[in-house]
C-alpha cells in the first residue's frame, strides 16, 4: 500500500479493533460518567432528540390550530404557551447544542488529531448542566407553562406573567452555563491540542466555524444569563430595572436580551456553514475555493454579529440614528455570508459532483440559506421593517435560517459522520428520499408564510381573518411532510445500528484526520498522534488514486 | 517527579501544554465573567445617566467606612494570593500553605464586614420595594436594586473563591504542589484577582459618587 498524507497512520483493523463503544465498558454508568468526547457527543444527541420531539409536538399543535381561522382547538392562552414552549426548547435545547455539542464534540478532537478535548470532565459537566436546565424548563411547562414567547419581553414577563417564568428562566440560565463551558472547551482545545503540523491555516473549515461559534458562546451567553436573572429578580420581588413605575425602561431588557440573542442567531448558523464546507468539498471532489476567505468570513460574522442587535428594535423607542447604524451594520453581515455562498458555488464549479445524502442536504442548505439571508436584508431595511415587524414574514425568515439552514446542515453532517459515529452505513437510497422530502416539506411549510406575512398576517395569534386561511393550510400541509422527513432518518438510523452494513474507515474517501482512524474510533482516537503535512481538502486525481489503492 | 507525572491528565502530551491550556481556559472563563457582570454595569451606566440626582442622593446612604475597610481587605488579600502563587512556583510548601490560609481568612473578613453592612442597610430601609425609605426619590430604588444585586453577586463570587482556596490549602498541606505542578494554584489565583478587580469598580461606583457635593 502507498503512503498516506498522514505519515504515522497504520490501519489497525487486524481482527476486532477496540472501539469507544466497547472500551471502558457498556454499562449505563460507563456512559453517564464518561469523559470521552465521543460518548458525550452521543449523550447530547439523545438529549436533543428528546427536546426536539417535544418542541415538534408543540409546533404540530400550533399548525393544527391554524388550519382554521377561528381559535377553536386551543384557547389563546394555551396557544401562547405552545409557541413559547416551541421557541424555548428549539432554540436553547435543540439548535444551540445541535451541531456544536453533538457533531463538534464528536469530531473536533479527531479533526485536530487529539485524544480528547482539553477539559474532558468539564465537557461532561456541560452535559449535566444542559440537562438540568432542560428539566427545569420542562418542569415549568408541566406545572403550568409560560406564555411570554421565547423572548421574555418585559414588563410582560416581569409584571404580568405567571411565576413559572422564573423556573423557565432559571432553566435557560443553567443550560447557558453548559453552553459557555462547551465553548470554552472548544476554544482551548483548538488552541492547544492540535497535532504537530496542523497550523491554523491547515485546519478544516468546520473548525474555523466552531471556533467562531465558541467565541460567541463565551462572550454572549453570560449577558443572557444576567438579563434573565435580572428579569427573574424583578418578577420575584416586583422591583427593578425594567419597571416603568419606578423609572425603569422595558426597552433596556430588549437591548440586553438581543445583545445575546442576535449573536446567538449566529451560534445557530455558523456551525452549519462549517459542516457545509466539509460536505461540498468532499462530494464535489475539489479543494475549497478561497480557503482563507471562507475561514475568515466565519470570524467576521462572529464579530459583526455582536454589533447588530438593535435591528430587533426598529419599531421601539430606539433612536432613528441608532437605527441607521444598526441597519447599515446588518447589511454588512451579508458580505461575509455572501463570500461563503459564492465560494461554495465556485467549489462546485467543474467539480466531480455526486448526489449522496449529505450532499443533497448541503445543496439544500445553500438554497435555503440564500432565501433566509436575503429576506433578512428586507428586515434590516428601516422602512420595510416597519411594515414587516411582528408578521409571519419574520417567522418565515428565521425558520429559513434556523431550520432551512442549521437543521439541514445538522442532518447533512449527521449522515456524513454517521459511519464514523456508529460504525455502520445508513441506507443511502432512503437517505436521499428523506433529504428530498425535507426540502419539499420545508419550502411548502415556510414559503407561504413569507407571502401571508407580507400581506399583513401578524405572528402569535391563534385566530385570524379568513383571507389568510389558504396560506395556513399550505403551511400546515408542508409541516406534515416535513415531519415525515425528520421521522424517516430517525427510523433508519436506528435500523442501521443493528442491520446496517459495517462502515470502512473512510467510506466517502474524504480527507481530514477523523477519516484516518477506524470506524468507530478507539477511545483515544488514534494509535499514534498523527502528523499533518499539508493543507486540508486535497481532493485531486492523484489523491483519489492513492485513496482507492490505499 | 512521580507526583508531577501523575498530575498530567491523559489528554495532554506534557506539563507545559497542560499548564498553558488551563491558564488560557481560566482567562477565557474570566472573559465570560466580565460579560456576566457587564449586564449589570450596563444597567448602572444607563440609569445613572438618566437619573444622576437620584443616584447621587441614594449613594450617600451607602456606608463608606465599611466599603473602604473592605477595599483594603480585598486588596491585601490579592497581595497574599500573589505571594502564595510565588511560593508554589518555588516549591516552598509551608509558605504556600500559610499564604493561602491568610487569603482565605481575609476573604472571610470581607464577607463578615459585608454582612454587618447589609444588616445596617436593612435597618435603614434601603431594600427597594414597599418599605423603601420615603425621603429618597423613587428612582433611587434602581440604585439600591443595583447595589444589592451587584454586591450580592460579588459576594457569591468571594464565597466561591474562599471555598476553592480552602480546598487548595488542603491540597497544599498534603504537598501536592511544586515547581513542576502548580496549575490549580495559578488559576485559582487568577480567579481571586478577578474578584478583587470587580470590587475595585464597584467601590467607587456605589460608594463614592457625589460624596462631596
Amino acid at each position: 500500500m502507498s503512503t498516506m498524507t498522514v505519515e504515522s497512520f497504520r490501519p489497525v483493523a487486524q481482527r476486532k479493533p477496540k472501539t469507544y463503544l466497547t472500551e471502558g465498558g457498556r454499562t449505563l454508568s460507563s456512559w453517564l460518567l464518561t469523559t470521552d468526547h465521543k460518548r458525550i457527543g452521543i449523550l447530547y444527541l439523545y438529549s436533543i432528540i428528546v427536546y426536539f420531539f417535544i418542541a415538534a409536538v408543540a409546533a404540530a399543535l400550533i399548525r393544527l390550530e391554524l388550519l382554521t381561522p377561528q381559535g377553536d382547538m386551543v384557547t389563546s392562552e394555551t396557544y401562547n404557551k405552545l409557541f413559547t414552549l416551541h421557541g424555548v426548547l428549539m432554540v436553547w435545547f435543540f439548535l444551540i447544542p445541535s451541531i456544536p455539542a453533538v457533531l463538534g464534540n464528536f469530531v473536533i478532537p479527531m479533526m485536530i488529531g487529539a485524544r480528547d478535548v482539553a477539559f474532558p470532565k468539564l465537557n461532561l459537566l456541560s452535559w449535566y448542566l444542559f440537562n438540568a436546565g432542560g428539566l427545569l424548563a420542562l418542569y415549568s411547562i408541566i406545572v403550568g407553562g409560560v406564555d411570554t414567547g421565547w423572548t421574555f419581553y418585559t414588563p410582560y414577563s416581569s409584571s404580568f406573567s405567571n411565576w413559572h417564568v422564573v423556573t423557565m428562566a432559571a432553566g435557560i440560565f443553567v443550560a447557558g452555563f453548559g453552553t459557555i463551558l462547551t465553548g470554552l472547551n472548544f476554544i482551548i482545545t483548538i488552541h492547544r491540542m492540535r497535532a504537530p503540523g496542523l497550523r491554523w491555516h491547515r485546519m478544516p473549515l468546520f473548525l474555523w466555524s466552531l471556533y467562531s461559534t465558541s467565541v460567541i458562546m463565551v462572550l454572549a451567553t453570560p449577558v443572557l444569563a444576567m438579563t434573565l436573572a435580572l428579569m427573574a429578580l424583578e418578577r420575584i420581588w416586583g422591583l427593578g430595572l425594567f419597571d416603568p413605575k419606578l423609572g425603569g425602561d422595558p426597552v433596556l431588557f430588549q437591548h440586553l436580551f438581543w445583545f445575546y440573542s442576535h449573536p446567538a442567531v449566529y451560534i445557530m448558523i455558523l456551525p452549519g456553514m462549517g459542516v457545509v464546507s466539509e460536505l461540498i468539498t468532499c462530494f464535489a471532489r475539489k479543494q475549497i475555493f478561497g480557503y482563507h476567505y471562507v475561514a475568515y468570513s466565519s470570524v467576521a460574522i462572529a464579530i459583526l454579529g455582536f454589533l447588530v442587535w438593535g435591528h430587533h428594535m426598529f419599531v421601539t423607542s430606539q433612536s432613528v440614528y441608532a437605527g441607521f447604524a444598526f441597519s447599515f451594520l446588518s447589511f454588512m453581515v451579508a458580505v461575509p455570508s455572501g463570500v461563503k455562498v459564492f465560494n461554495w458555488t465556485m467549489t462546485l464549479f467543474r467539480g466531480s459532483i455526486s448526489f449522496q445524502t449529505p450532499m443533497l442536504y448541503a445543496l439544500g442548505f445553500i438554497g435555503l440559506f440564500v432565501v433566509g439571508g436575503l429576506t433578512g436584508l428586507f428586515l434590516a431595511s428601516l422602512a420595510v421593517d416597519v411594515h414587516l415587524s411582528d408578521t409571519y414574514f419574520i417567522v418565515a425568515h428565521f425558520h429559513y435560517i434556523m431550520v432551512g439552514g442549521m437543521v439541514t446542515a445538522f442532518m447533512g453532517g449527521l449522515h456524513y459522520w454517521w459511519p464514523k459515529i456508529s460504525g455502520r452505513l445508513y441506507p443511502e437510497r432512503l437517505g436521499q428520499i428523506a433529504a428530498l422530502i425535507t426540502y419539499i416539506g420545508f419550502n411548502l411549510t415556510f414559503f407561504p408564510q413569507f407571502v401571508m406575512g407580507y400581506l399583513g398576517m401578524p405572528r402569535r395569534y391563534h385566530a385570524y381573518p379568513g383571507e389568510f386561511q389558504i396560506y395556513h393550510i399550505l403551511s400546515s400541509a408542508g409541516a406534515s411532510i416535513l415531519a415525515v422527513g425528520y421521522v424517516l432518518p430517525l427510523l433508519y438510523f436506528l435500523w442501521s445500528l443493528k442491520y446496517g452494513k459495517r462502515a470502512p474507515a473512510n467510506p466517502w474517501n474524504a480527507t481530514g484526520l477523523e477519516w484516518q482512524t477506524t470506524s468507530p474510533p478507539p477511545k483515544h482516537n488514534f494509535e499514534e498522534t498523527p502528523v499533518v503535512t499539508g493543507e486540508p481538502y486535497q481532493y485531486s486525481p492523484e489523491a483519489e488514486e492513492e485513496m482507492v489503492h490505499g | 517527579m512521580a507526583e508531577a507525572r501523575t498530575a498530567l491528565a491523559e489528554q495532554f502530551e506534557d506539563m507545559p501544554q497542560q499548564l498553558e491550556a488551563s491558564r488560557q481556559g481560566m482567562w477565557t472563563f474570566l472573559a465570560t465573567e466580565v460579560l456576566f457582570f457587564g449586564g449589570m454595569f450596563m444597567g448602572y451606566i444607563i440609569y445613572r445617566h438618566i437619573y444622576p440626582e437620584a443616584f447621587g442622593a441614594a449613594s450617600k446612604h451607602t456606608i463608606v467606612l465599611y466599603g473602604t475597610i473592605n477595599t483594603a481587605i480585598l486588596l491585601t488579600s490579592s497581595l497574599t494570593m500573589a505571594l502564595a502563587v510565588h511560593a508554589a512556583q518555588e516549591s516552598r510548601q509551608r509558605a504556600l500553605f500559610r499564604w493561602l490560609l491568610v487569603t482565605v481568612f481575609l476573604g472571610l473578613c470581607f464577607l463578615g464586614v459585608k454582612g454587618l453592612e447589609y444588616h445596617e442597610d436593612l435597618d435603614e430601609h434601603l431594600w427597594p420595594g414597599a418599605h423603601f425609605r420615603a425621603d429618597l426619590p423613587p428612582q433611587s430604588q434602581i440604585f439600591w436594586f443595583l447595589y444589592w444585586s451587584m454586591t450580592g453577586l460579588h459576594a457569591i463570587h468571594v464565597t466561591v473563591g474562599v471555598v476553592v482556596l480552602s480546598m487548595m490549602a488542603r491540597m497544599a498541606a498534603r504537598g501536592l504542589f511544586s515547581t513542576h505542578y502548580h496549575t490549580p494554584i495559578e488559576i485559582s489565583g487568577l480567579y481571586w484577582h478577578f474578584v478583587d478587580i470587580v470590587w475595585i469598580y464597584l467601590y467607587p461606583l456605589l460608594y463614592l459618587i457625589n460624596r462631596y457635593s
